[in-house]
């Protein structure tokens, strides 16, 4: 049993993958009509009061959950709730903690406060920005056993080699050790075979390296040059994480931002980057910046819409890549057909992260269960992975003769710290790390993969 | 609007209306009885019509609320077409438009009969009337839900049509697991009163129908007279007891499932009911103490009558139409006021009557006091507006529906306490009415017209008026 506290977008939308995943959820905020719709909507018990509240906690039988996870807006209400759930037993707790005062003790709140779990949208947000800049081409990325391997999405448009092209000759064109595990051609998904056929306006997925994924870019032609200069509008507290970041890796950053308040915190706190105070949707004060003369464009405002727009006008002044924040409007197909080049949406990042925690915590076989977990191609495909020990059936076994359910593709093997893209005559090994593609299938564990009756 | 889905789910509870018609079968064959054949073929029918509709399932699984009134009223409607079926093909009831009568008073455990001699009745026959009081108490669509393993999802929309009560709640997260539930919490009590009764010297039979009679809050008697033919205090006891019981919201009884128990009389609602049963019955003892040999037996009769009342079964030990009219007044408030919200009972209910009256102090204070901010607070929670909008927008609509009711049955030019009584106790659930209609009395010279008049106040009663009226709003069929 679940308990989740705060029905707010990360609230909501952890609601839906929990329940739709079949999973006994108790939902609790203050607001009766989020609950009262929340409760119509998903098969959800639904109580409406203070999720630190002891009483209210009782009620929902805290003693039982499996999880609290607390995601309201108050970061202090959501330590509170998940010390008093901690206290009363709750196997494991979650707790959004957002403030960056507060991120440098995450640790200590982890440890000496026994939290499970802390999760800062705004921190996987930025590193999920961070990772977009350094890999320009692609729309997504995820990256699996600790970074090394990466999952990116890429959309095949006029210019690059790849249309037309039979997966079986993919050879012909990049030497690169590569695989692309999931196409998606309008709103369809395809897990392909060597005789898929690519077209334009594909979105593909591929898994590799960092540096076979860069090869693979550039002999296809995805990749243009590294980005140097990021122009960031907004000051939000993505931005605070993000210009961090990007000064380690020596990016240059600009942001503009409108508040002044905000602007002598930013500056005082980030004396490496350049606050520039202005209105970042007036197109002078951008052109004044030279914001087209960078290599990238984030937008950070608190409006999806601005954020949406200025990627677009950023684009056509010249900027070669454009990231937006999408907070309310879902990712949908619709923004993807636009020409912004990345979308991130801190609320499905943090739901992931939740999800993939609370699977490979609860699931039966506990040694070869969930390590990363990414939803990708909207929420449709699941790309996982899972450690192979002794109970992994079919040890050994070249792939070819492995029976797997429908929908399922192993993404890659990872051993000795290099990534053999998997092909009929490889096989599982005790301690190999392994990347699942799976689309509209729930996978627990590694051998939920496997037809039934075809192990020894 | 998600037809296919509506389809799907009138055709799954067909197909159970079919299974459940197993069981008059299985009585039938036991005693051999020629009706037997009737509830073969309607149960083929059934089966077959709900398969027809629904052996595939929908891809669109959406049920918003509007669905779910609109499910819930036609379902109930055709739950009672074809289980009127048997009663009538067997020819125990000749006309169709009784047998459906008879048989929307057993859905709705109402109770109200247009037999003259219930006895001569096949067993068959008997038992279905009686088991319709069970399935009908705790409601035929949350037995599909709780029951059909490919039925879930949003189904939330469906309880909340059909359960009794301005608020409906769960008691676990899933919905199925609380239709389950609701349906162990039923089978339990309604087992535990067979055995009781059994234990009193009932034949297990009568003991069995009598329960199914209870536990629904229906009131079909097997015997002309009712529970008084058995003559038993102990039986009548017992029947007390469970009436009061099945009056009670079955959310309660989840917290002395889990051992809770001290929760179960922090309920306003559940003291409320229990304090109104205690002083009803004081005061109908003391008034009808000098018709009875003593003062007990006096308030044997008096706990009976107002537990067969409030909870809306309708049984009779006594004719309470010779008691004064102090008492008779009091039955006809109870007929009002109705069971708990959550329970099998019909009526108002309990919390909506308390609702109402805690509105009303809230606004006399406001009247005196302008600028005050005042807010009505039931079961230890704030009630919003728009749930009190609900709660009075119901009692305009269950007066208005009241009235025109009484309007179309004076028709038949009977007298004003049988014409204003029958439609009363059809509208609440209850059964037996006044003089005509009264606890000696039937329905059986009521018009054809005055019967399909009642059967509607039957089931608008019984699913609380709203998804029946739905069914004549024009948007709703509208694509």
């Amino acid at each position: 049993m679940y308990i989740i506290i705060g029905l707010g977008k990360v609230g909501q939308l952890l609601t839906k993958y929990l329940a739709d995943e079949g999973h006994d959820v108790v939902v609790i905020d203050t607001n009766p009509q989020k609950v009262d719709s929340v409760v119509n909507i998903y098969d959800v018990m639904g109580i409406c009061g203070n999720g630190a509240n002891f009483d209210i906690l009782q009620s929902a039988e805290v003693e039982r959950a499996d999880a609290v996870i607390s995601v309201t807006t108050s970061d202090e209400l959501n330590i509170l709730a998940g010390l008093i759930a901690h206290k009363e037993g709750a196997k494991s707790v979650i707790a959004r903690v957002r403030n960056p005062d507060y991120s440098s003790q995450q640790s200590y709140i982890r440890e000496e406060l026994g939290f499970d779990m802390i999760v800062n949208p705004e921190q996987a947000a930025a590193d999920e920005i961070t990772r977009m800049i350094m890999f320009p081409p692609a729309a997504k990325v995820d990256t699996f056993v600790k970074g090394k391997v990466e999952l990116i999405e890429l959309k095949i448009d006029k210019k690059v080699k790849l249309h037309d092209v039979i997966l079986s000759q993919l050879s012909k064109v990049t030497k690169a050790n590569v695989l692309i595990c999931a196409v998606c051609r309008q709103e369809e998904v395809y897990i392909p075979d060597g005789s898929f056929v690519l077209k334009k306006g594909d979105h593909i997925f591929v898994t590799g390296l960092h540096k076979d994924l860069t090869r693979f870019c550039l002999d296809t032609g995805f990749m243009s040059a590294k980005i140097k200069n990021v122009s960031i509008v907004g000051g939000s507290k993505i931005t605070y994480y993000l210009i961090k970041q990007l000064a380690v890796l020596g990016i240059k950053t600009k942001v503009i931002e409108n508040n002044h308040q905000r602007c002598i915190d930013l500056s005082q706190k980030m004396p490496y980057s350049v606050v520039i105070e202005g209105d970042g949707s007036d197109k002078d004060v951008l052109l004044e910046e030279g914001v087209q003369l960078s290599d990238a464009i984030v937008t950070l405002t608190g409006m999806d819409e601005q954020n949406i727009i200025l990627g677009l006008m950023a684009k056509t002044l010249g900027v070669k890549k454009a990231i937006a924040k999408v907070n309310h409007i879902s990712a949908s197909n619709f923004i993807d057909q636009l020409d912004v080049d990345n979308i991130v949406d801190p609320k499905s990042i943090v739901a992931s992260q939740i999800i993939g925690y609370l699977r490979s915590k609860f699931s039966l076989d506990e040694k070869s269960s969930v390590v990363t977990l990414h939803k990708v191609v909207n929420e449709q495909v699941e790309a996982l992975e899972f450690v192979v020990n002794e109970n992994t059936k079919n040890l050994g076994k070249p792939l070819s003769e492995i029976q797997m359910k429908k929908n399922i593709l192993i993404g890659g093997i990872l051993r000795d710290y290099k990534l053999i893209i998997p092909k009929g005559q490889d096989t599982l090994e005790v301690g190999d790390r392994v990347i699942i593609i799976a689309y509209n299938i729930i996978l627990n564990k590694l051998n939920d993969i496997f037809k039934d009756g075809y192990y020894e | 609007m998600n037809r296919r889905m509506i389809l799907y789910i009138l055709g799954k509870m067909l197909e159970i209306e079919g299974i459940l018609m197993i069981l008059p079968l299985l009585t039938g064959i036991i005693y051999h009885e020629n009706a037997t054949i009737c509830y073969l073929i309607t149960a083929i029918i059934c089966m077959a019509i709900g398969f027809l509709i629904s052996h595939k399932k929908p891809k669109k699984q959406n049920i918003y609320a509007k669905e779910g009134f609109l499910i819930c009223a036609l379902a109930w409607i055709l739950l009672s077409i074809f289980g009127a079926i048997p009663l009538w093909m067997s020819g125990e009831i000749p006309h169709y438009i009784d047998a459906l009568f008879e048989i929307v008073s057993g859905f709705t455990t109402t109770g109200s009969s247009i037999l003259t001699e219930i006895e001569t009745l096949s067993r068959c026959n008997l038992f279905w009337r009686s088991f319709s009081h069970w399935v009908g108490g705790m409601g035929i669509l949350v037995f599909v839900v709780a029951f059909l393993p490919d039925v879930s999802g949003s189904t939330m929309h469906i309880l909340k049509a059909e359960m009794p009560g301005p608020i409906v709640g769960k008691m676990v997260s899933k919905v199925k697991m609380n239709a389950q539930l609701l349906y162990k919490i039923y089978a339990f009590l309604t087992a535990a009163e067979v055995i009781l009764l059994v234990l009193g010297g009932l034949p297990f039979f009568d003991s069995l129908l009598n329960a199914f009679a209870t536990a629904g809050t229906g009131g079909f008697a097997i015997k002309n007279a009712s529970i008084a033919a058995y003559d038993s205090a102990y039986v009548d006891g017992v029947i007390t007891a469970f009436m009061i019981l099945f009056g009670v919201n079955f959310n309660l009884y989840y917290f002395v499932v889990i051992g809770k128990v001290s929760q179960l009389f922090r309920s306003e609602e559940l003291r409320c009911y229990l304090a109104i049963i205690a002083a009803s019955a004081i005061m109908i003892t003391i008034n009808i103490a000098n018709l009875y040999s003593s003062i007990f037996e006096a308030f044997r009769y008096a706990i009976f009558m107002v537990g067969s009342i409030i909870t809306t079964t309708g049984f009779v030990t006594a004719d309470y139409g010779q008691w004064p009219m102090f008492s008779q007044i009091i039955l006809i408030l109870l007929m009002f006021i109705g069971a708990c919200a959550g329970s099998t009972g019909g009526g108002m209910k309990v919390s909506r009557i308390m609702i109402y009256a805690k509105t009303c102090v809230s606004e006399f204070k406001r009247m005196i006091h302008p600028h005050s901010v005042v807010s009505v607070e039931f079961e230890g929670s704030h009630i919003s507006d728009s749930s009190l909008r609900n709660v009075f927008v119901y009692l305009a609509v269950y007066f208005f529906i009241l009235f025109i009711s009484i309007l179309l049955i004076s028709l038949n030019n009977f007298d004003f306490a049988t014409t204003f009584s029958s439609v009363v106790t059809c509208m609440n659930n209850i059964g037996p009415g006044l003089n005509i209609c009264g606890p000696v009395g039937n329905f059986s010279t009521f018009s054809d017209f005055s019967k399909i008049v009642l059967c509607f106040d039957m089931l608008a009663g019984r699913l609380e008026l709203f998804p029946l009226l739905m069914l004549f709003s024009r948007s709703l069929w509208k694509k």
